[in-house]
């Protein structure tokens, strides 16, 4: 007796096969999606681990080799990379972030201390380098550990809507701990990154100009440049180092008592999807990254002695931004460099006093 | 960074691989079957037999080729970074490979031509890969 209409036994089995897959994807269509969505994921947090490992042996590798200890630094690594920082209660927001600043110092303090003591023989500026490594081991660390946390919870509840927002947001999260990835490897032999694009172009200006130690890891150069007086401020390299520019510019108004016709600052900016690496743009703003603190104390001076503040920005990816620096990128510096000229020809009168700010981190350039 | 892996997370999972083979034994059953059909006379079993042997087996080294696939890049590639070393002076330029120490603006030995020092002017990579633009 036939099943289905049809003649053969091919087209009978044929249909029966078409009538079961109906119905299996019928009660269990969003259940297979889910698996698939899961082997998906899966598939990346392997990957993720991998990167995570690879991170931990090259900080732990690059430790031995540059600072020499006496013991093995494993166990202190590991212990590093679980290091966590509590941001400030913001339920009353004033003077917030004077008290996230202080966090980040005592952050800083501490990091550098453990790196310290894990690699002695190493100089400043490579205990600036391996805390750079380790920070990029650390985050890696903390994005594998974070994706692995959804996944669990979505396989324990068998929720498809975590595994889902997992699964969307996974592609962005790969590109970003590759980015780390390869910053680590940047980091350690101390080679330059795309986000010192902007110290880059101040290094050229300042160059063969005496330099003096301002507030905190910065370095600043009284340059004339088309008959102003430039104070060029960039983090202290060739270490990796981001320094405090909100502090030094603070310090350089400070000095001259707010007789400061413009500031300039010049960073590396995330560029769009379709925009070129290497592009320039300028604006109006201070161009600085980071949990907003430097940015705070920048905006707070200039708008205490109403000074213009101009921005010019590299773009650039992510990926490129802690990654070495792009050919692009250090191409793009000259273009950089004549922009600025632009905006002081522009935007000063002869003889004024301007601050040009390099903001990003100098490893691997000095000044 | 590529030199060395990881085992537990580079190697291709054995229940994947288990299924991989089955189906691909499968597969050369259904082509001999097809086979023997044939020689038998039954020319359009024969016919799906064949059809069903090639796409079991298609499948299967599609399978295959794209976890091995998979496997290959998920090593980490440390890009080649290039120094420029140039003398001030005169202006000669050359580039070599990034050596540990080198930083932009450092001193290096004096230049072969004049008596001034060179300096590494840039440290970059180059990214060979043309970035796509989707026609937009």
């Amino acid at each position: 007796m036939s099943v289905v209409p049809g003649s053969d036994a091919i087209s009978q089995i044929i249909s029966v096969v078409f009538y079961g897959v109906f119905i299996v994807f019928m009660f269990y269509g969003q259940r297979i999606q889910m698996y698939i969505m899961i082997r998906e994921v899966e598939g990346s947090l392997y990957k993720l681990k991998y990167i995570k490992e690879e991170g931990r042996k090259i900080a732990i590798e690059t430790i031995k080799e540059i600072g020499k200890p006496q013991t093995d630094p494993t166990a202190r690594v590991d212990r590093y990379l679980e290091y966590f920082t509590i941001t400030p209660q913001s339920m009353d927001p004033a003077g917030l972030v004077y008290k996230l600043d202080h966090i980040l110092d005592v952050r800083d303090t501490r990091l550098k201390d453990e790196v310290k003591f894990m690699a002695p023989a190493s100089d400043e500026i490579q205990v600036n380098n391996l805390e750079n490594t380790l920070e990029a081991a650390m985050a890696l660390n903390f994005i594998y550990k974070v994706v692995r946390h959804y996944y669990i919870q979505g396989k324990k509840t068998l929720s498809l809507y975590i595994i889902m927002q997992l699964q969307m947001i996974l592609p962005l999260v790969m590109k970003e701990a590759e980015a780390y990835a390869s910053a680590l490897k940047a980091f350690a032999y101390g080679q330059p990154i795309g986000d010192g694009a902007g110290p880059l172009v101040v290094a050229k200006l300042m160059h063969g100009y005496e330099t003096r130690k301002v507030p905190k890891d910065c370095v600043v150069a009284t340059v004339p440049i088309e008959g102003r007086t430039a104070f060029i401020i960039k983090a202290e390299g060739p270490g990796g180092n981001v320094g405090k520019p909100g502090d030094a510019v603070k310090a350089v108004i400070a000095e001259n008592e707010g007789k400061i016709s413009s500031v300039i600052m010049i960073d590396a900016g995330l560029k769009l999807e379709g925009e070129t690496v290497g592009e320039v743009a300028e604006g109006i703003g201070a161009a600085i990254g980071g949990p907003g603190v430097d940015q705070f104390k920048i905006e707070e001076a200039v708008v205490q002695y109403h000074i213009p503040i101009h921005a010019v920005i590299v773009k650039e990816d992510i990926g490129d931004a802690v990654s070495p620096m792009r050919k692009e990128i250090a191409d793009s510096v000259d273009k950089v460099i004549e922009r600025v000229k632009n905006v002081i020809l522009e935007r000063t009168k002869e003889g004024d006093k301007i601050i040009i700010v390099g903001v990003g981190n100098t490893i691997g350039i000095g000044q | 960074m590529s030199d060395t892996s990881t085992p537990a997370t580079t190697k291709i999972s054995t229940y994947l691989l288990m299924i991989v083979l089955v189906v691909l034994a499968l597969s050369i059953v259904a082509l001999l079957l097809a086979v023997q059909v044939y020689l038998v006379g039954n020319e359009i079993v024969a016919g799906y037999l064949l059809v069903i042997g090639f796409i079991a087996m298609g499948m299967a080294t599609y399978v295959l080729f794209q976890s091995r696939k998979r496997v290959a890049s998920m090593k980490i590639e440390a890009p080649k970074v290039m120094t420029t070393v140039e003398c001030r002076k005169c202006g000669v330029k050359s580039v070599r490979e990034f050596q540990r120490g080198d930083f932009v603006f450092k001193e290096l030995d004096a230049c072969q031509k004049c008596d001034d020092k060179n300096l590494i002017t840039a440290i970059y990579k180059e990214v060979k890969e043309k970035e796509k633009t989707y026609g937009v």
